[in-house]
């Protein structure tokens, strides 16, 4: 029996030998494998940031005082805002209102006398609603800004007013709440999902649309070997991604690992396993090139970026919403690495996750060998 | 122990379900000696890839019972499948690999030894002739080259039965040739049993057996030999002084007793009704004097006359409907002027030269060929004299028009029947034809009056609410046939209009582009069968880019004469003149 595992060797050989220089070959696969996610990662590294910085802030003091003059330099240290002054607040909301800036910080003339009474002091905040997310941000910062102002205030001016309660904040995982420390690691996921689910896809189609598939199954392959040796290849591809990224994570985004590498890759590779098995059976749906990559990317890409919590919240979602994500492996696997890179090993978190894309994976390669069949019909 | 490789018991097999299914095979019996070579011939949907696939294990059948080599399909396909060769008609190479890494592939599949692959590459690149480049890209080699690497992949592990879907369609004469004669001599080594499916008679006729395959059945089984004596006796070349060989043809092919009538050489050639006697010719009076010689029967006679007999009603209703208008003799083309002028024609694709220099010009009412193998440059010299692809450099007037300045106007006045017929799969027949008279810039009467012409004229008023890819190919060659001729048109463009169409649907159409010609159409008409030369008035040869030849069948059989007999026919003056210059891959690298 050890000449058919010879030739069974021999055989999957050829087809990942085949797989490889295909791909060296292929500027379009090189372009998905290498080159969109040094892109990707680029653009959502640099470009795309949920935070808000250098936000422009309209100052209106109805009567300087040395209170107004201390509290309004604290907007002028801080690194989100970017101060500009207006005497009167129709000016200010002039200048709202042709979109100069983002919010307005109205202090009345009585503002000093406030702060001497027993009562809260008061400043009126008004912001640009348009964009929600930014204004919930820009909200809290000039909160922040106010109470960091008040409890110095209170110490140097010597006033003993009771402050019943200090709100004490510290953030915890991403200490600088920047958002590419959780957008970087949700980034790798899509780009799993590029290289496992479109990529393969894409050229498994191709080899029924050029005919070369004919030709393959009417030689003594099995279908498991077929199967395999697209997967093999891909699947080195795909765990090449994930170092490239983690690498560029580390080393040119800051973004610490703080769990393990054996964590990282080995939920890494159960993802990719998962896009492998869902490429491979969309093909096996979708023989036309076109058609597999239109299903791939409605049924993979796209919900590994939108539904898969790695820019928008899962738990903010409408129910129904919710409910669809739990079909979608990058939601697990974006769960885990943003917990492995920010957080670390928390078991009670990685292991469900993993023991869901463990079952993914397996559904999907199971799927897979039972619908591909060794004919054309 | 059986001698038959390959046995088909009672096989059905349907594609599709509801009033949509396609019945591929209806109950087919057929067995392949072993040993032999036995081909496979029908029109397009006959059902030839069906029965190649079913006999590779790529396709279950709904009933019946398939045999290869003794074991069943259904239940051994991997073990035939490892004994087997299979060469599907666009053989799978991968093209981004090299020769030599596309037969390492396929050796590695096959499960062959290192120590024997040397010899066996050896061997096999030396037979194919593709011993000098074996580290080209398989997508970098000419249609015939990838056909002999597809080959050469196949027969890798000395198969037991060979099977081969059209392996030489669209290859040049001289591939075509060296291409059988690679199986011809792999045969003799090995005693392989071996089914191709062809499109090409003259390939069926040197084969054991021929099989010919209609409508799913198998019509007739038998050596080509019988097939031959069937007509033997029937077949004749007919000539008439003073008559031109167009004018001769229109006169005979009504006739009850002619089974088929077609130009060639100086004269038409009929097949006569099986029932009338070989003397009555002689009874046709208003042809007198007509001189009319046996001539030795070929295989196309034979299946013309089988698939005539087959479809004997469809015929009458094809013929009396062709007979447009009383066709007139053309005055002698030679003075008439010219409406196509094509000079020192150069188009460049990167660093491909596709069309290198030609010069040709047409003249009103004449049927002008583009002869060559795919690859030629036949569609690139279309796609620029239509306008729809600059040349990089060259002279091209179509009715005094320079095409590239005013590619519209002159664009108005030509019909363009793509290659594939590009028609609106998911539109219905009329639909299309309403489509295409539009675009055309038809409108109110006329275009009611011009549809309900086409509808007539084509005979597409049963198929009128069919969607045009529903359509068997002959219906859609003849849809799209009127498209292209919804707006008038004086010249006419067809790019392998006969191509995969039955050798009926082909008679009928060539009859058509007789009688537009007669009514000073100019037609301009691209093909890969050499025979279908024999129509043309005048024709061009290509070959990679650069003419050959130019005249007529009969000048050009001349040029290729020897010992002052011209060549017996296209084919072979083509490979006469193609032998006189070396090809340009062989003295590359």
């Amino acid at each position: 029996m050890s000449g058919s595992m010879r030739k069974r060797v021999m055989r999957m050989r050829g087809l990942i030998r085949k797989e490889f220089l295909q791909v060296l070959r292929d500027p379009s696969a090189l372009g998905i494998a290498f080159i969109l996610p040094a892109v990707l990662l680029l653009l959502f590294g640099y470009g795309v940031s949920l935070d808000a910085k250098s936000v422009p802030l309209a100052i209106v003091v109805e009567q300087p005082t040395a209170e107004t003059t201390s509290f309004c330099g604290k907007f002028e240290q801080s690194r989100y805002f970017v101060p500009h002054h207006y005497r009167s607040l129709h000016e200010a909301v002039e200048a709202m209102r042709r979109g100069e800036v983002d919010g307005i910080v109205h202090l009345r003339a009585d503002f000093g006398e406030q702060l001497r009474r027993p009562r809260p002091a008061e400043i009126q905040v008004i912001l640009n609603g348009v964009d929600a997310n930014t204004a919930r941000i820009v909200s809290g910062y000039v909160q922040n800004v106010f109470v960091l102002w008040a409890s110095e205030y209170l110490r140097t001016s010597g006033t003993q007013i009771a402050v019943p309660v200090r709100i004490e904040q510290r953030v915890w995982f991403n200490a600088n709440v920047r958002s590419r420390n959780f957008l970087v690691p949700g980034v790798i996921a899509v780009i799993m999902t590029l290289i496992g689910a479109l990529l393969t896809a894409l050229l498994m189609a191709r080899e029924w649309e050029r005919g070369t598939m004919e030709a393959l199954i009417v030689t003594p392959v099995s279908i498991a070997e077929i199967l395999l040796g697209k997967m093999l290849p891909y699947f080195l591809l795909g765990m090449g991604g994930l170092l490239l990224s983690t690498f560029m994570a580390i080393t040119v985004f800051d973004v610490p690992l703080r769990g393990s590498a054996t964590v990282l890759i080995g939920s890494s590779a159960l993802f990719l396993l998962a896009a492998l098995g869902m490429g491979l059976f969309i093909s096996s749906v979708a023989r036309i090139q076109f058609v597999a990559a239109q299903i791939a990317i409605i049924t993979t890409f796209l919900p590994a970026f939108i539904l898969s919590g790695f820019i928008f919240d899962i738990r903010s979602m409408p129910r129904p919403i919710q409910w669809i994500t739990h079909i979608i492996p990058a939601r697990y696997y974006v769960s885990i690495l943003q917990t492995v890179f920010l957080a670390g090993d928390v078991g009670p978190i990685v292991w469900p996750n993993v023991a869901v894309l463990a079952l993914m994976a397996a559904f999907f390669l199971v799927a897979t060998r039972r619908v591909t069949r060794k004919r054309l019909d | 122990m059986t001698t038959s490789d390959l046995q088909f018991r009672h096989v059905t097999k349907t594609f599709g379900a509801g009033p949509s299914a396609v019945r591929a095979l209806q109950d087919l019996t057929l067995e392949v000696n072993h040993g032999t070579i036995t081909a496979l011939v029908g029109p397009d949907g006959a059902g030839k890839t069906t029965l190649m696939r079913l006999a590779a294990g790529l396709l279950l059948a709904d009933s019946g019972e398939i045999t290869v080599l003794g074991l069943d399909v259904a239940r051994s396909a991997r073990e035939i499948q490892s004994r087997i060769g299979y060469m599907p008609q666009h053989f799978g190479l991968y093209e981004d690999l090299s020769v030599k890494e596309n037969l390492e592939l396929y050796a590695d599949l096959q499960g062959i030894a290192s120590r024997e692959r040397s010899a066996r590459f050896d061997r096999l690149l030396e037979m194919t002739g593709l011993a000098p480049f074996p580290n080209r890209m398989a997508g970098r080699l000419s249609g015939g080259m990838k056909q002999k690497l597809g080959l050469a992949c196949a027969l890798l592990r000395s198969p037991q039965l060979l099977l081969l879907d059209e392996p030489t369609v669209g290859v040049d004469p001289v591939s075509r040739r060296e291409l059988w004669q690679l199986i011809r001599q792999f045969v003799e080594e090995t005693g392989t049993t071996v089914l191709m499916s062809t499109a090409y008679l003259d390939e069926a006729e040197r084969c054991d057996h021929i099989v010919v395959l209609d409508e799913g059945k198998v019509l007739t089984h038998r050596a080509p030999a019988e097939f031959l004596q069937a007509v033997t006796g029937r077949v004749f070349l007919l000539t008439k002084k003073g008559w031109t060989r167009r004018r001769l043809l229109e006169a005979v092919s009504p006739r009850e007793e002619v089974v088929d009538a077609v130009i060639e050489g100086d004269g038409v050639r009929v097949v006569l009704s099986e029932t009338l006697s070989p003397g009555s010719i002689a009874s046709w009076k208003d042809l007198d004097p007509l001189e009319a010689a046996p001539v030795a029967p070929r295989f196309e006679d034979a299946l013309l006359d089988l698939l005539r007999g087959e479809r004997q009603t469809e015929r009458r209703a094809g013929s009396e409907a062709a007979v447009i208008s009383g066709a007139t003799p053309v005055p002698d083309a030679q003075q008439r002027e010219t409406v196509i002028e094509v000079h020192d024609v150069v188009r460049k694709f990167g660093a491909f030269t596709a069309v290198k220099g030609i010069s040709f010009d047409v003249r009103r009412g004449e049927v002008f060929g583009l002869l060559g193998a795919n690859g030629a440059g036949k569609t690139t010299t279309f796609r620029m004299l239509c306008g729809l692809l600059p040349p990089t450099s060259g002279k091209l007037k179509l009715a005094g028009i320079d095409v590239r300045r005013a590619a519209a106007a002159a664009r108005a006045r030509i019909g363009y029947m793509a290659q594939k017929f590009s028609l609106y799969g998911t539109l219905n027949v009329r639909e299309n034809l309403a489509f295409f008279s539009r675009a055309y810039g038809l409108s109110g009467a006329r275009r009611r009056r011009r549809m309900e012409w086409a509808i007539e004229e084509f005979q597409l008023a049963s198929v009128l609410g069919t969607l045009s890819h529903a359509l068997p190919l002959g219906y859609q060659q003849r849809l799209a046939f009127a498209c292209a001729l919804m707006h008038e048109p004086d010249i006419l463009f067809l790019d392998e209009p006969t191509s995969g169409v039955d050798p009926l649907a082909r008679r009928e159409f060539w009859h058509r582009i007789d009688q537009l010609a007669a009514r000073d159409v100019t037609v301009l008409v691209t093909t890969h069968f050499m025979a279908e030369a024999e129509y043309c008035d005048r024709l061009v040869i290509l070959r990679e880019g650069v003419i050959l030849a130019t005249g007529s069948p009969l000048d050009i059989r001349q040029q290729a004469g020897r010992d002052g007999k011209p060549a017996p026919d296209m084919e072979e003056a083509f490979l006469r003149l193609v032998a006189e210059r070396p090809r340009a891959e062989e003295v590359r690298t």
